[in-house]
This record gives C-alpha cells, structure tokens and sequence, in this order.
C-alpha cells in the first residue's frame, strides 16, 4: 500500500479509462462531453504505456505516448469540426437529435 | 518512499474525481475545466514517475491546444445553457447494456495489474532506460533514429487533421467584397481606360 508499484499506476489507468466509457454511454445530452469522454480513455491508455515504460526500462513506451498524444490532438480537432458543421447546419447537438442514420 | 506515495494518492484522487466531474457535470463549461484539472494532476503523475518530457508535453498539448479548443467550440456553439442529465427525456434501452460493458472492462484491466505479476519474464530490448541521461535526451536519443518513420508519419497525421478541419468548416461567403488577384493582374489598359470626348457644356456620362 505504501510502496507504489506498477499496479497502482494500471488501476488509476483502469479506473480512468472505466469512467470514460461509462461517460460515452450514459451521456444522453450532448456530444462535446462524448468527445471529452474519448480524451480520457486515451489519457488513460497513455498512463498504462508510461507505467509499464517505466517499471520494465524501456524508453519505446513513450515514443508510442508521444504518437497517441499526436493522434488524439488530431482526433479532438477533425471531431471538434465536425460538430461545428453539424451545429451550423442542423442548430443542436444533443444526443437525442442526432439520428439522422437511424442507429 | 512515503512522500513518493502521499504525492501519488494526492494526485491520482484529485484525477479520479476530476474525470469522475468530467462526465457528471452539469454544464459543458465546467467539464472542460474538470479536463483540464485532469490533464494536469496526470501531467504532475508523468513527471512524478520519471516521464519528465511527457509530462511537459502533456501540459502544453493537452492543456495549452486540446482543451483550449474545447473551450472555444463550447463558447462558440452557445451550449453552455444546455444542460447535460442522465437518464432524462426519451427512455433509453442501451444504458444497462453500456453500464455492463463499462464494468467489464474495469474489471478486465483491473486482472491485468494481477496477470503482471506472474508473468514470463519479458525479453529485454535494446532501448533500455539509462540511468546517465535525462529522459528528454534519451526520447530524442531513440526518436530520431530507430523511430523516425513513425515521426514523420505523426507529422503527416497533423497535416491531415489540420487540412480537413479547414476543408471542414470552410463556408463560402456570398455578397463579400474580396481582393481578387487574378482580376487585378490581368488588367490591361485597353479594358480599363476609356477615352472620350467631352463637349463643352455638355459634360461627360459616367457608367452609363
């Protein structure tokens, strides 16, 4: 309890990566708080590589953050726009709206 | 060693909470400043570690772009009053399917952190950490040799996502007074200058 380990740094990356997933299903509102929900469940995939990057000594575990943390900024831009267009031409982006491929 | 696990406690609670308040929160506004609480107790974790140039990385894209980003839309897209509840308006069937799937998962990753300790011992690789050099000269140290590929790929990633989020939100503007170079250049005199003759008394038609 004390000693902090490789498994404390994997459960406070579970327990992040679980409330994103939990935000991304149980939102019923609004699509930016999905979005937000996506950036936590990779914040937490970047604890785990980092945690394991550094307990078992070696550096290649970062690298891969440093490509997530590319993708994701990419990822938050091209859906930040896309809702943009979609606020422009529909005037809401609730959940409950959105159905326009009947899914 | 005890400080070590007060500072961790300290900020991984404050991490938990935070993204807890990220999907709870009422209004969009305060989720984002939740997320950004986030990234940052996160950020202090990474540096915490020993991952000092990830961290860094961390506050200035996460914190400084992504976030600032939300930001922006959120302000812009005027959902601030629009406020965010669960489990209100049309009766939805999947969230019981969604909470199962969500805990699942938890309990997945949470018999990983077990499986870890009986593992096989894992091959060693040849980009072991030093203990002589900073984490900074190290990643670029491996970044810019055995990783360049997927260096320049990132790169072209970004390019990407910054040309489709213009190409995206791009609206051509009708009724806009704009400089057009094209019509500027091509003009010669022949099509621009008229000469006439002004009788006297009489003056000269403009635009007719």
């Amino acid at each position: 309890m004390i000693e902090i380990g490789l498994g404390h740094y994997l459960s406070l990356g579970a327990i992040i990566f679980f409330l994103g997933v939990i935000g991304i299903f149980l939102n019923r509102k609004n699509v930016i708080v999905i979005l937000m929900s996506i950036e936590l469940i990779l914040l937490a995939v970047n604890i785990n590589l980092i945690s394991f990057s550094i307990f078992s000594g070696d550096i290649v575990g970062q690298i891969f953050t440093m490509l997530i943390l590319t993708v994701a900024a990419a990822e938050a831009a091209i859906g930040l726009a896309i809702i943009v267009i979609y606020y422009r031409n529909r005037g809401s982006i609730r959940v409950e709206d959105i159905h326009g491929m009947k899914g | 060693m005890i400080v070590h696990s007060i500072f961790f406690y300290f900020f991984s609670v404050i991490a938990i909470f935070s993204s807890l308040m990220v999907i709870t929160s009422r209004s969009t506004i305060n989720s984002v400043f939740f997320l950004i609480l986030d990234f940052i107790s996160v950020g202090c974790l990474f540096i915490m570690v020993g991952a000092e140039f990830l961290g860094m990385i961390l506050l200035i894209v996460y914190v400084g772009a992504v976030a600032v980003l939300f930001l922006f839309v959120v302000m812009m897209l005027n959902v601030a009053e629009q406020k965010q509840s669960w489990f209100i308006g049309k009766k939805s069937t999947h969230i019981p399917t969604g909470l199962i799937v969500s805990v699942l998962i938890l309990l997945e990753l949470l018999v990983v952190v077990g499986g870890w300790k009986y593992k096989e011992d894992v091959m060693s690789s040849s980009t072991l950490i030093l203990s002589n050099v900073s984490n900074t000269h190290q990643l670029g140290l491996v970044m810019y040799t055995d990783y360049i590929l997927y260096f320049q790929l990132a790169g072209v990633v970004l390019l990407l996502a910054m040309i489709g989020a213009i190409l995206l939100t791009f609206r051509e503007r009708v009724g806009v007074k704009k400089q057009s170079y094209i019509n500027q250049i091509s003009r010669n005199p022949s099509s621009s200058i008229e000469l006439v003759e002004a009788k006297s008394n009489q003056g000269v038609k403009v635009d007719d």
